[in-house]
């Protein structure tokens, strides 16, 4: 089930071929979404969850596409599998779809999936597609995670909503910053991930 | 002086390599630089030499700065006393009071700004560079005096850092650092800087200064004013009231971040730059006639929507920040534009979008921030520009033969 190949194929995405730190894709749904670490968090199962399947939709079907039209198929089964996904965050988390809406729906333009679908899924089969459906997603998962835990500490002093830094700090003179809310210090934030990450991968840096 | 050069080279064999205390070399070169003129030659090559380097350009531009910076610490002081109801308060007393009101912020924007450059240098093993004498002189002049002293550390850190150290250090960075820092501070923290609260001290600072604030008291500056006025006829008062000018606002006698407020020191300032050559003319004359330009039309068609335009545009010259961004932030060399046509748009555009934004946008009640910033990303974009069109040109005069 998990060889050794197959281990590469669901955990090399988490750090060393990163799809946000190393390939510098979804870089739109990272600054967007990362406000706050519910947001982020349901967004990332939701990549998780339509990379996965579309991964192994499109590598069932790989050999009866034509090559001409691969694109457009690729686009209507993701599409099709965001609607689901869609529909059922809209059924039992209304708030957070609100919060996030149009950006689920934009799920089909991410560049992570087409670069999956195109790059992996097109010539595997399926069982290591769906590897690196969800190798790719938690990667994906955990940047945004990572970057909205320090956006919502900074920019709200809460994470998950929860109150952090504690009243005391406040009453010191202590406010929270309110550009960690807007769209800069997202990129900015990714910036210093991708920062730490070199210096400790010295082998992705470039010359 | 004999004896600190003695000592300076008893001390210099422990920061050479093979020393006890290599790693800090260039923490020694620079303080050596700082102290004596080097006397090392170019071995190689034809060089064209003046006596000006870096370190006497950045000094020349902190004395250019002092007048604001003195004139900034009297005014502080002259607010204060104002705001408390005791205007026959003595002129050293008012200049002292500015004075250990400023005091803290420059310290903590060299000691923080100096810190991460020394520390950056020691890492890469490079000199340090002079960049941050001026840089930390020019932040305690256009922050608020009310800020916090940690937000301006933050600001300062984050702006040494990301606006300056990952571009590759002094003489590097694409916008200006002193006003990344105000930038960081304004969208970071906006309710600290702007408003009542912001630009007049009215505590007593190691109980000089004592008193109760005035009934009527009011500390919005007069942008900050005309951003939430509402009629027909324009006026703007000082911080307990009275009706000032544009006189007042040219001698610098009303509220405002430290170093902008008097246009007399600013310009001062302006010609010690301009008489020794550090600063280009042509940025700082055209910025002040694109605001001119922007402020005449916006006088043309006054609106009581947005009040500003109801401002002479020579007055509009002399409030808020934008002579002194015309002077000492316009003309950053680094930044700015290089060419000389490209000089011309650059200061141009500067004060077009300066008073645009002032005039035209609520939510800022100062432009002058933005429009340098904003431009000093178009800067590299003009000269490109100014250069292949040159280019062209002179292709276009050898083929035409």
């Amino acid at each position: 089930m998990l060889s050794k190949k197959n281990k590469e194929v669901l955990l090399n995405p988490l750090s060393k071929d990163n799809p946000v730190l190393v390939q510098i894709l979804g870089i739109c749904s990272t600054l967007a979404v990362t406000v706050s670490m519910e947001p982020a968090v349901v967004m990332g199962i939701a990549v998780i969850a339509v990379l996965a399947f579309s991964n192994v939709i499109i590598s069932l079907i790989r050999s009866t596409i034509p090559t001409s039209i691969r694109i457009i198929v690729q686009l209507v089964v993701v599409a099709a599998l965001v609607i689901i996904v869609q529909q059922f965050l809209m059924a039992y988390n209304y708030e957070v779809s609100k919060q996030l809406s149009v950006f689920i729906g934009l799920i089909i333009t991410n560049c992570i999936l087409m670069g999956r679908l195109e790059a992996f899924a097109l010539n595997n089969r399926p069982w290591p597609s769906f590897l690196d459906g969800i190798g790719n997603g938690l990667g994906y998962t955990i940047i945004l995670v990572i970057v909205a835990f320090f956006r919502e500490l900074l920019g709200s002093g809460t994470v998950f909503g929860f109150q952090v830094i504690p009243q005391w700090c406040y009453d010191h003179g202590y406010e929270n910053n309110g550009l960690m809310i807007l769209p800069p210090m997202a990129l900015i934030t990714v910036a210093c991930i991708i920062w730490v990450h070199r210096a400790r991968n010295t082998e992705l840096q470039e010359n | 002086m004999k004896a600190l050069r003695n000592y300076m080279d008893k001390v210099k064999p422990h920061f050479m390599p093979g020393g006890r205390l290599a790693k800090l070399q260039s923490v020694y070169d620079g303080m050596e630089t700082f102290l004596f003129t080097p006397n090392s030659t170019s071995q190689s090559g034809v060089h064209i030499h003046d006596g000006n380097d870096l370190k006497r350009t950045m000094i020349t531009v902190v004395v250019a700065l002092l007048p604001a910076l003195f004139f900034g610490m009297y005014n502080i002081g002259y607010q204060h006393f104002l705001a408390i109801g005791q205007p026959e308060a003595s002129c050293w007393t008012m200049f002292f009071y500015g004075l250990l009101a400023m005091l803290p912020c420059i310290v903590v924007s060299y000691v923080v700004g100096l810190g991460i450059e020394f520390i950056g240098a020691q890492i890469h093993h490079k000199e340090i560079q002079e960049g941050f004498l001026v840089t930390g002189i020019l932040i305690p002049l256009i922050v608020p005096i009310n800020t916090p002293l940690w937000m301006v550390a933050v600001a300062t850190a984050f702006s040494v850092i990301f606006a300056k150290e990952v571009f590759g250090g002094t003489g590097m960075n694409i916008f200006n650092v002193a006003l990344i820092t105000r930038a960081f501070l304004f969208f970071a923290y906006p309710s600290r800087m702007s408003g009542d609260a912001a630009f007049v001290k009215t505590d007593a600072i190691c109980g000089l200064g004592e008193g109760q604030v005035v009934d009527g008291f009011t500390g919005a500056t007069p942008l900050g004013q005309m951003a939430t006025h509402v009629g027909d006829t324009l006026n703007i008062n000082n911080v307990v009231g009275e009706p000032i000018g544009t006189c007042d606002a040219f001698m610098g006698l009303i509220a405002g971040s430290p170093g902008e407020t008097s246009m007399v020191a600013i310009l001062i300032g302006a010609a010690i730059l301009l008489i020794t050559g550090i600063a280009s003319w042509r940025v700082m004359a055209s910025v002040f006639v694109g605001g001119l330009a922007m402020a005449s039309l916006a006088h043309a068609f006054p609106s009581p929507t947005y009040a500003a335009s109801m401002l002479d545009p020579l007055a509009q010259l002399c409030y808020g920040g934008f002579a002194f961004a015309a002077v000492f932030m316009a003309t950053d060399p680094v930044t700015g534009a290089r060419t000389r046509i490209g000089q011309y748009i650059y200061g141009f555009l500067i004060g077009v979008f300066a008073i645009l934004i002032r005039v035209y946008n609520g939510g800022y009640p100062e432009g002058a921030m933005l429009a340098v910033l904003l431009m000093n990303a178009f800067a590299p974009l003009i000269d490109h520009c100014v250069v292949s069109f040159n280019i062209k040109r002179r292709a276009r005069r050898v083929t035409a033969k």
